[in-house]
């Protein structure tokens, strides 16, 4: 241990506590895909039996099905539009002198401590005043209001990190505004777009009082898992779905870090 | 056109942010083919000077003129000029061959004569092979004639350059120097250079025009702005100069008999109009132009005795600083380093002589 500099030399209480914190985080989450395949429709020790029957019903289970479709393309819809609203944010904020450009910005981002619940309640009364029906469409607005603080953060450092001198080149070499957004802006910034796109879509994907609220016929996930556990029977189901939303995740993750990680090496190899 | 047509004409061009005067009522004329540099020291205006021409910055007050067009309200892509930027700007999701087409969108060519102009833009700077290399796998050097080939591939009339050279470690630059001289001469483009090299700019230039707080001091040629700058603040920015206060006692004959504490009665060639008799003005003498010896030198009766304070090794040559007797600052003298200089040898604290021509005394205004 001579050799190790000061600041690097191992602490055992800290290691322990780091064991301990993410035993804290990842216990209850492995407990789902793991009573998922318990044959009982109670969740409690000791297991009864390994079973996939949870599985096989989940793949029959006609409106879960429909639930999951309405939240991934709320979600989509939602991540993209807030994307785009963030993209243009972000070059203006960081590109333009604007007066009172503090105050714009921090109007941008106060949703993000506004409780959802009274953005719900707001956005609630203001459709229904404005006689629109309720529908997966007010859901995807409320969404759409929440991510775009998010993207907005995600692409201003996106934008701030890259030199505007960029741009000048682009408009010094003939192109006019457009071409030097989808040239050399859109490309620089691509990572920031696909970062604010996975979290937007996460957002909206597990939203649940700005739905509860401004849900109509049409339901989303969330709120489906959240009647479904009003049956005992049902737990199980729901506990298999999560097991496959979470398999998912953990892909997604992965594949956007493989992504980020391609992107930091390979930064001049994509096209025009 | 032929090359002593003004091209570029620079008309009473102001800038302000907000409170801040950046360029002050410039006016400039720079030639067809002519290599011109700003020089300033940071926070001249020099580099807003140049940002107004590439159409980065719209003037204040004041417009620009290329070819007689008014330039204001014409954006960077419709102008006929193009920039090499001070960090380069080469495009980072770019490989070098497509950083350098890029200003070829327009062009609309065909994959063959597009590869063709590239191949050449690469020869010119000296890049072939290079084409498919990343920004980031490039040294600095490169980096700048990736940034150069990209901006002349658009055949502008006026380059624009922007420190180019400030990132370079010195052996590199001089390099970089000899090259973007000859690349000038041989296409005969028009280059605008800013620079806060004062050596890079005698080095490269045509014609420099010297700035300091938003306005132009003196526009002249290299040679002319060493040897006879204008003001205190020019001759002061360019190289080493020792100044010395002094009043005109008579004027005569093109020359001008002054007065002075530290030289005592000395004779300088008088250029300008304010060598009035009784006016208080500043002589200036390049550390070059003196002389040093141990004993009184003959034939010249400008000689003054002081004692060496202080000495600098420059290599090819040594800064002596002579403490003379009147004047509040040693006087800067330079010697040649010479193999033979054993009869030579100043000792620090030692008495000498200084002497000068007449010539090389310059007169400048006290302000």
């Amino acid at each position: 241990m001579k050799n190790v500099a000061y600041i690097n030399r191992p602490n055992r209480p800290l290691h322990l506590y780091a064991l301990i914190y993410l035993a804290f985080l990842y216990v209850p989450v492995l407990f789902l895909p793991l009573f998922s395949f318990n044959d009982s429709i109670y969740v409690a020790f000791p297991f009864k039996g390994f079973t996939t029957t949870w599985y096989e019903q989940m793949l029959d289970n006609k409106p879960m099905h429909r639930a999951l479709m309405n939240s991934v393309r709320v979600a989509s819809v939602a991540a993209l539009v807030a994307t785009m609203f963030g993209i243009f944010g972000a070059k203006a904020v960081t590109r333009y002198r604007i007066r009172g450009k503090k105050l714009v910005v921090g109007a941008i981002m106060l949703p993000l401590v506004i409780p959802g619940i009274i953005l719900g309640v707001a956005l609630l009364i203001l459709v229904s005043r404005l006689g629109i029906p309720l529908s997966l469409y007010t859901i995807t607005l409320g969404h759409i209001l929440i991510s775009i603080p998010f993207s907005m953060a995600t692409l201003i450092a996106r934008f701030e990190g890259f030199d505007k001198s960029m741009e000048e080149a682009a408009t010094d070499l003939g192109d006019n505004a457009w071409w030097t957004f989808w040239r050399v802006t859109f490309p620089m910034v691509f990572p920031g777009v696909l970062a604010s796109l996975l979290l937007c879509f996460t957002i909206s994907f597990d939203e649940f009082i700005m739905a509860f609220f401004l849900a109509g016929t049409e339901s989303t996930l969330p709120i489906f898992i959240y009647t479904q556990l009003r049956f005992p029977q049902k737990l199980p189901g729901v506990l298999a779905l999560g097991a496959c939303i979470l398999a998912v995740s953990f892909v997604v993750v992965f594949f956007a870090q493989w992504l980020r990680r391609r992107g930091l090496a390979g930064a001049s190899n994509a096209g025009v | 056109m032929s090359k002593n047509d003004p091209y570029i004409s620079i008309e009473r061009l102001s800038k302000h942010f907000d409170s801040v005067v950046a360029v002050d009522q410039v006016n400039v004329t720079i030639n067809s083919g002519e290599f011109f540099s700003l020089l300033g020291a940071s926070g001249c205006g020099k580099t807003t000077l140049l940002r107004m021409l590439g159409g980065f910055e719209a003037p204040t007050a004041g417009e620009i003129y290329i070819e007689n067009e008014p330039m204001s309200g014409v954006p960077p892509h419709r102008r006929p000029t193009n920039m090499v930027f001070q960090n380069y700007a080469i495009f980072p999701h770019l490989n070098v061959r497509r950083n350098i087409a890029y200003g070829l969108r327009a062009e609309k060519l065909n994959a063959a004569e597009t590869a063709r102009r590239v191949g050449e833009a690469l020869e010119l700077v000296k890049l072939q092979g290079f084409g498919e290399r990343r920004s980031d796998e490039l040294s600095g050097g490169q980096r700048q004639r990736v940034a150069l080939a990209r901006a002349l591939i658009r055949r502008p009339k006026v380059l624009l350059l922007d420190e180019p050279l400030g990132a370079l470690d010195k052996k590199l630059r001089e390099e970089m120097q000899l090259e973007l001289r000859a690349l000038q001469q041989s296409l005969g483009i028009t280059f605008v250079f800013v620079t806060h090299d004062q050596e890079e700019a005698l080095t490269l230039s045509d014609r420099v025009a010297v700035m300091s707080q938003g306005r132009i001091l003196q526009i002249a040629t290299p040679e002319e702005i060493y040897q006879r700058p204008v003001s205190v603040e020019v001759a002061d920015f360019i190289g080493q100069m020792n100044f010395i206060d002094a009043r005109v006692i008579g004027v005569g004959n093109g020359n001008a008999v002054l007065d002075t504490a530290a030289l005592g009665r000395i004779r300088a060639p008088t250029l300008s109009g304010l060598a009035q008799e009784g006016a208080k003005i500043v002589v200036a003498i390049r550390p070059e132009k003196l002389r040093l010896s141990k004993e009184r030198p003959h034939g010249t009766g400008n000689a003054v005795q002081g004692v060496i304070k202080n000495t600098a090794y420059l290599g090819d040559r040594r800064h002596f600083y002579v403490a003379v007797q009147g004047c509040d600052k040693p006087l800067a003298v330079a010697a040649q380093e010479v193999q033979e200089s054993g009869s030579q040898q100043f000792e620090q604290e030692s008495p000498v002589w200084i002497s000068w021509a007449d010539e090389s005394v310059i007169v400048l205004d006290a302000n």
